[in-house]
């Protein structure tokens, strides 16, 4: 089992260096370079040269990948083309906001959505389970912004629950913290939680369909030791990648959250950076995320090979 | 037909409506708006009135006229990035599963890197490098897009080759286009219709989502994910304006939504949609 987990992890470094050559590949489409694209109009050869040389334009591509890859692994993630300032100092506390806004997010919405997906499950074709999944599919087809616009107008404008803008700061204490990111937090609860109780209840509902299940219930045992002590554990290592796959949507999901609320997270200061064109921030960005995403479906599949004793034999 | 037609479920109907008025708004959109796209009508954000059925938005131009307007722009740009991502998507898919060997070892490791980067952050890196035009969006989109068809178009393609009938077609020595278009590709299709359907829901939801962030279409063209963040701030006035581009988006992603349920279920799209 070890040796099955070595070669995951080993497996996830090796897809973090491709999924690192990919984004600097994707940062180098650019017709023309980085250097004409600062100076615009104002460029004279000798100031494009000079520019080039500062940046180390003038290396070949493989070299200045190598260079990248070997500051974003020592800590140096370059300097913003915007304000001059090291990357590292903008990114790192903006992705520690991020990554509490997920986290506030999926310790909420994973309970709930894996409690709702197995009590579907146990009631198939019940009055519950039918009215559950249509009002689930409403949820998944409902963009973010029209989610958390008619949270803001509600709950916010309305009846002055809750601040319509997540407004946080270094030094918040914990409560204002939590006052301030709940609107953002349960527009992402609402879309995970409709996503994540559908392929719970496809999860646990291909493992009711197994043969021991009907034994079990045939027995005589109670619904409530079937689903418990037969079908769960069972179950478990799918609900596992379930969870991860949608801790994984929330990396993402939680861009366009962060533009409607305005939060100081890594997300809507990765769009900035795009709309300023403003190259080794959005590297970074990129590349953290990417790293993110990784790292989380790697820990997700060992988990799973840690949960069903079959993945840990295969063939 | 008759028996046929009443077998639809109710939501399934309710999914062909929304789509047909959709369809029929993003073909005749411009013609039926009453006033101009960028025409200034009255003083920022009007509530509804029945001169202004949607009101106003933040420059004062008629929200309804925008909205039948901007779905050219809306759907028209998912519309043909999804189009692009199956003509890519499908036959490499095709090809990757008739060959076999490197081919597919090439193609899908391929496809497994660029699906470890989230959608969202491999879109904005190239935006970043090339800037937001509508080209651009449709082929990144297209391009990113295709990975998904080309998974399912090659599993699909797999379970059919090695069915009797194109295994027949082999020995009787047809050629691979042969196969392709007349032994796979008819035995495919309810799948990769159901697949379609799905996948136009999600670009249309990423073009309005990259537009909702300013990173997509750009003014002077009208879309439904800029209007909703054009005319946002007007919720905190408790004024509905971006509702309106914000639940034309919503509406139609149900709709598309409802049939491709209905496609799914009805047991027209049984083989290889189980993914």
């Amino acid at each position: 089992m070890i040796q099955l987990i070595l070669k995951r992890v080993a497996l996830g470094i090796l897809t973090l260096l491709l999924v690192s050559a990919l984004i600097f590949a994707g940062t180098q489409l650019l017709p023309g370079d980085v250097a004409s694209a600062i100076l615009g109009q104002n460029a004279t050869p000798q100031s494009l040269a000079a520019l080039r040389q500062d940046l180390g334009l003038d290396l070949p591509a493989w070299q200045r990948y190598l260079t990248w890859l070997h500051g974003f692994v020592t800590g140096d993630l370059g300097m913003s083309l915007a304000n001059r300032q090291p990357v590292a100092d903008l990114l790192w506390p903006r992705f520690g906001n991020t990554m509490a806004l997920a986290a506030y997010a999926a310790i909420v919405s994973v309970p709930i959505a894996v409690l709702l997906g197995l009590a579907a499950a146990v009631r198939r074709g019940g009055m519950f389970d039918r009215g559950i999944n249509i009002v689930a599919l409403a949820f998944v087809s409902l963009p973010e912004y029209f989610l958390g616009l008619l949270l803001i107008l509600f709950l916010s404008v309305q009846f002055n629950l809750l601040p319509s803008l997540a407004d946080t700061y270094s030094g918040m204490n914990f409560g204002d913290w939590l006052r301030a990111t709940t609107l953002p937090a349960l527009t992402l609860v609402l879309v995970t939680v409709a996503q994540m109780m559908r392929m719970t209840r496809t999860a646990v509902l291909s493992v009711m369909d197994q043969a021991y299940v009907e034994t079990a219930f045939l027995k005589g045992l109670r619904t409530k030791r079937v689903v418990l002590r037969h079908a769960l554990p069972n179950a478990a290592a799918p609900i596992v990648n379930v969870v991860a796959f949608n801790i994984a949507y929330l990396i993402t999901g939680v861009v366009l959250v962060e533009a409607i609320f305005n939060y100081n997270g890594l997300g809507r200061f990765m769009v900035d950076a795009v709309a300023k064109r403003d190259l080794p921030l959005v590297q970074a960005a990129a590349m953290v995320f990417g790293a993110a995403y990784v790292i989380l479906n790697s820990v997700a599949d060992i988990a799973a090979i840690a949960l069903n004793p079959r993945l840990r034999h295969p063939r | 037909m008759t028996s046929k037609l009443k077998a639809i479920p109710i939501s399934a109907w309710l999914g062909l409506t929304i789509v047909t008025l959709n369809l029929l708004v993003f073909v005749f959109g411009p013609m039926l708006a009453p006033y101009g796209m960028n025409e200034i009508v009255g003083a920022p954000f009007d509530p509804p009135s029945s001169q202004f059925w949607f009101g106003l938005d933040q420059n004062g131009r008629d929200m309804f006229s925008r909205l039948l307007a901007g779905a050219q722009m809306s759907i028209g740009v998912s519309l043909a990035a999804s189009l692009i991502s199956f003509s890519i998507g499908i036959p490499l898919g095709f090809v990757a599963a008739l060959f076999g060997g490197w081919v597919d070892t090439v193609l899908s490791r391929i496809v497994d890197t660029v699906m470890c980067i989230p959608v969202l952050i491999s879109a904005l890196v190239v935006l970043q490098a090339l800037g937001s035009s509508v080209p651009v969006l449709i082929f990144t989109i297209a391009l990113l897009d295709s990975t998904r068809v080309f998974r399912l178009a090659r599993v699909v393609a797999q379970g059919i080759s090695v069915l009797e009938y194109a295994e027949t077609a082999r020995l009787r020595g047809e050629s691979l286009g042969w196969l392709i278009t007349r032994e796979i590709l008819p035995n495919a299709l309810p799948p990769l219709i159901a697949e379609f359907g799905m996948r136009f829901c999600f670009t249309f939801l990423f073009v309005a989502g990259l537009s909702f962030l300013g990173l997509g279409i750009q003014p002077p063209f009208a879309d439904w994910g800029g209007m909703v963040k054009d005319n946002q701030q007007a919720i905190l006035y408790g004024l509905y304006a971006p509702l309106f581009p914000a639940a034309a988006i919503a509406l139609l992603t149900i709709g598309v939504n409802l049939v491709v349920d209905w496609l799914l279920n009805s047991g027209a799209a049984t083989q290889g949609a189980d993914r």
